[in-house]
Parts: structure tokens; C-alpha cells; sequence
């Protein structure tokens, strides 16, 4: 089952693949995914003035002529874009069928010629992993070197572009002149990826593992190690799969994974996916919802009901009944209030300094407000009642000098010590 | 040398023109070309599904499965971007590619023999070939199947258009302001994002579907830059989608080279003379920017 010619398309595959995620970092960074889009579509014409000039499938003109359609199709992007009132989007989309007709075009120009060379355009959208020959695959080896090598020796300039092109010209870069250098090399990256996995993919292997990587780490060589190590997998899988049919393209089936793998990761990745970011919010209004509740039993305590019932919660602050009955049940577990006969709680010890600090909090920022910053009495609970559960130990401790220790609000209540 | 077959098929690419026209000059002001243009692909799925249900190309199975792909392919972006926090491009990139790639699939698995239905016809389309489904009733001609299809298509877009202009027009330039005047932005992005996707549709088996967003974008980006005017731009977009087609046309015929690709390189001949000549515009008054966002 394992032939040479298997371990030879997937090995090209692999590298195609990785050398995409890595040129894909730049490309995600700079929200430049979709002029890859339109480059692997604007190297068509490219691919047919090739043919047309060489006469052959000589690779090397092929990539020439691509190399030199798809960096002109950044420049159209780029100078419709700035000299026009036309927005990028409609820019990029307009070159890429542009200029996608125009290799059409071409493309029957050459199949008129010569007969049956219509394929060739087939295997330049969809790919087909299996024609790759081993001079295709030194191709690819090659190309990955350069590119590796241009990332290692302009590692800083490529960084500081990706991030904040403005900073890196203040910090006197030439920043139009690696820019051009990233162009070309994505235009190279993806003119030699085409002819072995299509339009389809190349577009996605740009954007999906630099997308997935950005996901698990801020700094930017991890993110290209992982977007390559993602891309092998994704294209070495996707070459496996292709081989269940006869016929089957390698390209959609790369895809699959990609956007199986992608999906994964904005769902699940740690800190920055979806889940994470819910569980924080989640967290953080947990402990809102906490501090609000143990407000209410002090302040039911100044009144003089020390052990209250759950109605009584209710009528001094309207909340959600089922949110109540949720953080009461938090609270208990985590032994700040008690219960305390039929259906009553009341605040434990802890639960009675916390409850202090709250409304402090609460209290000293109102003071804050109407004696430092002039507010007017009636415009202060507001702010007041979010800013309670941010204020840190630091901050309080310089509140409480600022305002010399007081002993009651503005509306004249007590404030706990 | 004007041929029957030729007005037939002239008269579908100028329905397709026509009809992506209206909708392009909105996509164009909105910022949402690439929407269109990752419809255009995504759909491609949706046309399999229904084809393989339905089991004819220009049923309604067919634009009822591209519609609902079409109107799926913008939520799935929305979710990316706004719950997944995913960046714009980015978003669009993925789900089109991803869209793309499972319709490809699907004709691989299914295309075997029994469903006539081939990547490069999804792709390409023929336009050449649109006469060839003659009307005939009673011996009389009445057109062809393409044309059957586009010219409701064409007519009940040209009424959305004039109908819901007010909608559109608020829409494509102040949504929040449509929304103060109680304008549903939600029904008319839909509205719009649907008819995209239905024209697209019926326009694949005779331009396919990379090629049905150059006749969405080209001429109403070409009519933008002469004017501001939406009217206007509607007018022009119109006047030159004509131009392109009919010039296209003559010109592939000429060459016998292949006709769609042939009229949208036209496109993109008139738009670039445009340019040159309005925005380089040889020292006259520079274009004002809108700033994005």
C-alpha cells in the first residue's frame, strides 16, 4: 500500500503545506488573508502566458509567469485601494476575477492550439496531489529553504510590519520594501503550492493554521511553529483521505481537516476560545452577583434584620429569583452565610467582613465622587455600584487617605469598618 | 452573421449583467463584496445537495438550496467574527473555502455516472451552450431555459430594487440611522444576501461561479467611481454591465475564445481606462476617503 509515489505526495504535501501556514502568519496578522485569495486566483493568466511562451509545462516559466501576475495583482489591489474611494474588499475581489477571466481567456487561447490542455486548468483550481513529480517536490524544498531563510534574516522588520507597520516606520525601517519582499514571497509560496493542491486550498492554507495558531500563543515564532506543524498535519491527512475515492481532488479533503482543526481550536483553546472567554465572563459575573447579595444582608443588618428571608432580599433589591437562589447556594458552600431557622440565612462571620468591604467600597466612592469630583448627590449610585467590584485592596487604602478615614456617606449612612 | 442561438444566449448573459448589476452596486457601498463573493462560492454544496434531491439543474430544489447556503454562508461568518471573535477576513476566508471545498467533495463522491453535474460546468459554465434548452410550444420559439429562469429572476429584482430602495439606500449608507427611521437592517441585509445568492445561482451554468462576482463587482465599482449618486450608479452600472457584455460577446465570437471569462476581461478593460482616467485623473480634484470604520 505504501508506495514511493504515496510517500513522495505526501512528503510534498507536507512541505507545501507547512511553508503555507508559516507565509500565513504574515498574511493573518497583516487581516490580509483574502488578497491570497486573489493572488491564487490572479496567477492563472500567469500559468497560461507560461504555457504559451515555453510551449511546454516547463515549471520554471510556469512559476515565472505566475510570480510575476500574482505580485501584480497585490500592486492593482493596493493602488485601486489607495488611489480610489473603491474599499479594499471591492478592490480584492474585483482583481481577482479580473484577472481569473483573463487566464480564462488565455487558458482557451492555449486549448485551442494545442488540443486537450484544458486539464491543466482543472488540476490549477482543485489540485491533484497525485501528478507531483519529484522535481515538484525538490521545487517545494527549495522554496521552503528560501522562505525560511528570508523569515530568520528579516526576522525583526517581518515582526514589527505584521504587528504596527506605522511603529516600524518610525523606527526607520523601509517598510515598503519588506512589505514587497513579504508579497513576493507569499506570491511565490502559493504560485509553486498551486499546481499540487489548487486555488481552493491554497486560500485556506493561508488563513486556517495561522488563524488556529494565533489562538494558542501570543508570541509570533511559536504561532508560525505551530501554524507549520498544522499544516503538515492538515495536508498529509488530507492527502491519506483523498486516496478513498478514485479521482478524488486533494485539495477540499486538506480543507476538511483544516476547518475541522480550526473549528476545534476557537471552541476550546485555552485563555482565547470561546469556551474560555464564556467561563471568565461567567466567573466574573458570578462573583458580581456574590458581592451583591452579601450587600443586600448588610444592609438588611443595619435595619436591624440580622437573619432574613428571601423575600425580603427581593424587596430591597429586584433581582433574577433563579440567579438568587444560585449565588445564595455559592455562598453557602463557600461559608459565608448560614442558615438560621425556617427558610431564613444570615452572614457568617466571613461573610460579614466581606459584606463590610463591599459596601465600604460602595460608600467610599460615593464619598469620593460628591466631596473630590463635585458629582451631585443623586448621580452617584450608579458608578458606584460597578466600580464596588473592582476596586482593589491598593486602591482603597489611597481612597481612605484621601478622604481622611470618614465615617459616613453622603447620604448619610455609616461606612463599616 | 447574427445567428438566432447568438441573441438567446446574448440575451442570458445580459440578464445575469442586469441582475448582478443592481445587487453589485449595493454590495459595492456596503463594504460586503467579499460576502458576495464567498456566496458565490459556497452555494456550490447547496446547488449539489438539491441537484442530488432534485435531480435537475434549474429546479427549484436548486434555488431553494442555494438560497438557504447563501443566507448560511453570512451567518456562519457572522458567528465566526462576532461570537468566535475570529477576524473579518479571516472569517470570510475560512467559511467560503471550507463551503467550497465540501461541494467539490460532494460532486467527487456522487458525480459517478448518474448525475450530470461536473466541477468545470459548476466553475465555468458555457454561456455558448445556454440555446441549446430551446422553449418551443406548438412549434413557436419562446426563448430557452436559461432565459425562462433569469428574466422572473431579473424582473422580481428590478422590483425589490425600485420597491425597497428606500430600505436599501439607508441601509447601504447609515444603517444606525435606517434603524432610527424604523428600518428593519436585519430584513434588508437578508433580503440582499438572499437575491445574491439566488442570482448567483442561476447565473452558474452559464458563468459560473467565480466569474458571476466579476459581473457583480466590475460594473458597479466602474459606475462608483463616475458617480456617487445610488440612482445614478444604478443607471450606469446598468449601462456599462450592457456595454461589457455585448462587447465581450462580439469579441469571443471574433476570437473563438471562451465567451464569460472574454466579457468579464472587458469588464476589467473599461473599469482600468475608468480609472486612468478618473482617479489618476491626470491633476483634477483628488477623490474624497471615507475612512473605514
Amino acid at each position: 500500500m505504501i508506495s514511493s509515489t504515496l510517500i513522495l505526495v505526501l512528503v510534498g504535501l507536507a512541505v507545501i503545506s507547512s511553508v503555507a501556514g508559516v507565509m500565513g502568519c504574515y498574511a493573518f496578522l497583516r487581516r490580509r488573508t483574502l488578497i491570497g485569495d486573489a493572488v491564487s486566483h490572479a496567477v492563472l493568466p500567469g500559468v497560461a502566458v507560461g504555457f504559451m511562451l515555453s510551449g511546454t509545462k516547463d515549471p520554471f516559466a510556469l512559476l515565472a509567469g505566475g510570480l510575476f501576475f500574482g505580485y501584480l495583482a497585490i500592486l492593482s489591489i493596493d493602488v485601486i485601494h489607495r488611489k480610489s474611494k473603491l474599499s479594499e474588499d471591492t478592490a480584492i475581489a474585483l482583481v481577482t476575477t479580473v484577472y481569473f477571466a483573463l487566464g480564462s481567456v488565455l487558458l482557451s487561447v492555449v486549448s485551442s492550439m494545442e488540443n486537450g490542455q484544458q486539464a491543466g486548468l482543472k488540476n490549477f483550481l482543485f489540485g491533484k496531489a497525485a501528478t507531483l513529480t519529484e522535481l515538484d517536490v525538490w521545487v517545494f524544498a527549495v522554496a521552503a529553504i528560501l522562505v525560511i531563510v528570508a523569515i530568520i534574516f528579516f526576522y525583526k522588520p517581518f515582526m514589527l510590519i505584521s504587528f504596527n507597520k506605522d511603529f516600524a516606520t518610525a523606527q526607520g525601517w523601509k517598510t515598503n520594501n519588506y512589505e514587497t519582499l513579504i508579497s513576493l514571497l507569499t506570491v511565490l509560496v502559493i504560485t509553486i503550492g498551486l499546481q499540487a493542491v489548487g486555488v481552493v486550498l491554497m486560500s485556506a492554507l493561508l488563513i486556517a493554521p495561522a488563524a488556529s495558531a494565533r489562538y494558542w500563543t501570543n508570541s509570533l515564532p511559536k504561532m508560525m511553529l505551530i501554524a507549520g506543524i498544522f499544516g503538515i498535519i492538515s495536508g498529509v491527512g488530507g492527502g491519506l483521505l483523498s486516496l478513498v475515492g478514485e479521482d478524488m481532488p486533494t485539495g477540499p479533503w486538506v480543507v476538511m481537516i483544516l476547518f475541522f482543526f480550526t473549528m476545534i481550536t476557537l471552541l476550546f483553546a485555552p485563555k482565547k476560545g470561546y469556551f474560555a472567554i464564556q467561563k471568565r465572563t461567567n466567573s466574573n459575573e458570578r462573583k458580581i452577583n456574590e458581592e451583591n447579595v452579601l450587600k443586600i444582608l448588610h444592609q438588611l443588618g443595619e435595619i436591624g434584620k440580622d437573619s432574613v428571608t428571601i423575600t425580603e432580599m427581593l424587596d430591597k433589591r429586584r433581582m433574577d429569583t433563579t440567579v438568587l437562589m444560585k449565588t445564595i447556594k455559592a455562598l453557602k458552600s463557600e461559608r459565608q452565610i448560614e442558615e438560621s431557622g425556617a427558610k431564613k440565612i444570615k452572614l457568617t462571620e466571613v461573610g460579614r467582613v466581606e459584606a463590610m468591604r463591599v459596601v465600604r467600597l460602595h460608600r467610599l466612592w460615593e464619598l469620593y465622587l460628591t466631596q473630590q469630583l463635585k458629582f451631585k448627590e443623586d448621580h452617584i449610585h450608579g458608578t458606584a455600584e460597578t466600580i464596588e467590584h473592582l476596586i482593589t485592596d491598593e486602591l482603597e487604602e489611597a481612597l481612605l487617605k484621601e478622604l481622611d478615614y470618614p465615617d459616613v456617606d453622603p447620604h448619610a449612612k455609616k461606612i463599616p469598618y | 452573421m447574427w445567428h438566432l442561438n447568438d441573441i438567446l444566449n446574448l440575451t442570458t448573459a445580459l440578464l445575469i449583467a442586469w441582475s448582478c448589476s443592481l445587487l453589485g452596486v449595493f454590495l459595492v457601498l456596503r463594504k460586503m463584496v467579499m460576502v458576495g463573493d464567498a456566496i458565490s462560492h459556497s452555494v456550490l454544496p447547496g446547488i449539489v445537495i438539491a441537484y442530488l434531491v432534485g435531480s435537475q439543474t434549474q429546479s427549484g430544489f436548486v434555488m431553494i438550496g442555494a438560497a438557504v447556503f447563501g443566507v448560511l454562508t453570512t451567518i456562519i461568518i457572522d458567528f465566526l467574527y462576532r461570537k468566535l471573535k475570529l477576524q473579518e477576513d479571516a472569517s470570510i476566508g475560512l467559511t467560503f473555502t471550507w463551503l467550497f471545498a465540501l461541494g467539490v467533495l460532494l460532486i467527487s463522491f456522487f458525480a459517478n455516472g448518474n448525475v450530470d453535474l461536473d466541477q468545470e460546468c459548476v466553475l465555468f459554465g458555457e454561456l455558448g451552450l445556454t440555446f441549446l434548452d430551446k422553449i418551443i410550444i406548438n412549434g413557436r420559439l419562446y426563448g430557452t431555459k436559461s432565459i425562462a429562469t433569469l428574466l422572473p429572476a431579473f424582473l422580481f429584482v428590478l422590483v425589490f430594487v425600485i420597491r425597497g430602495f428606500k430600505g436599501f439606500q439607508l441601509n447601504s449608507f447609515q444603517s444606525e440611522f435606517g434603524l432610527t427611521k424604523g428600518i428593519n437592517a436585519g430584513f434588508w441585509h437578508f433580503a440582499l444576501m438572499g437575491m445574491v445568492s439566488v442570482v448567483t445561482v442561476l447565473s452558474f451554468e452559464s458563468v459560473g461561479a467565480i466569474l458571476v462576482v466579476g459581473f457583480l463587482v466590475v460594473p458597479p465599482a466602474t459606475a462608483y467611481l463616475l458617480s456617487n449618486n445610488l440612482k445614478k450608479m444604478h443607471l450606469l452600472s446598468l449601462l456599462i454591465g450592457t456595454f461589457n457584455v455585448v462587447t465581450g460577446y462580439l469579441l469571443a465570437l471574433e476570437f473563438n475564445v471562451s465567451i464569460s471569462p472574454t466579457i468579464i476581461t472587458i469588464s476589467g478593460l473599461v473599469f482600468f481606462l475608468t480609472f486612468l482616467v478618473k482617479t489618476l485623473n491626470f491633476g483634477k480634484i483628488k477623490p474624497i476617503k471615507t475612512p473605514v470604520k
